[in-house]
């Protein structure tokens, strides 16, 4: 899993069976740091609950398909927690 | 099987069930002798490592599953071990 920066979010009315209801997140990757690392992609949103510039941990390839309501989805990243804080003692410089 | 180190903990109330009451760890990927790799990722830990702590995580799904015992489980990346010592014979 990785840390993300939710930026933006996605509207597709026309779906593959399976994703109905399931949002769609626009999410740039983060580094430990929370500095932005690659480019944006979009994630299902698996909590329901992850909004605009929140951030979340998201998970890649079939694990994020197995965190969906129906778990076998086509979907190849998936936001599985809100983070509420990310403890790292002795931070180098940032 | 890839080597890490533990520099950090992440808190999370909302998350997959799965997640609840899980530690999650930031763990620095390592290359063997020490080097550092510009890499992270954050493994679900399953042994009681602790910051600073260097570990062995699996970052393979199936794997990972039948370590937590769940084959439905959202889940890749898992802490089984900690490291005491590397050798590396030239």
């Amino acid at each position: 899993m990785l840390l993300g920066r939710v930026i933006g979010t996605v509207v597709a009315s026309v779906k593959y069976t399976g994703l109905e209801g399931v949002k769609f997140l626009v999410v740039q990757p983060l580094d430990k740091y929370q500095k932005p690392k690659g480019k944006p992609l979009v994630a299902a949103d698996a909590t329901a609950m992850a909004g605009p510039d929140e951030l979340i941990y998201y998970e890649a390839s079939r694990e994020a398909a197995l965190a969906m309501a129906i778990p076998f989805v086509p979907v190849d990243h998936a936001i599985i927690g809100i983070v509420d804080g990310v403890d790292i003692p002795n931070q180098e410089s940032k | 099987m890839i080597i890490g180190k533990v520099c950090g903990t992440i808190y999370s109330t909302i998350n997959h069930p799965f997640y609840d009451k899980r530690k999650l760890m930031i763990v620095d990927k390592i290359a063997p002798p020490g080097i550092k790799i510009d890499d992270y990722l954050i493994a679900v830990d399953s042994v009681g490592a602790g910051v600073g702590e260097t570990v062995l995580v699996i970052d393979e799904g199936n794997s990972a599953r039948q370590v937590v015992n769940d084959p439905q489980a959202p889940i890749r990346s898992i802490i089984v071990g900690i490291i005491d010592d590397i050798v590396i014979n030239q």
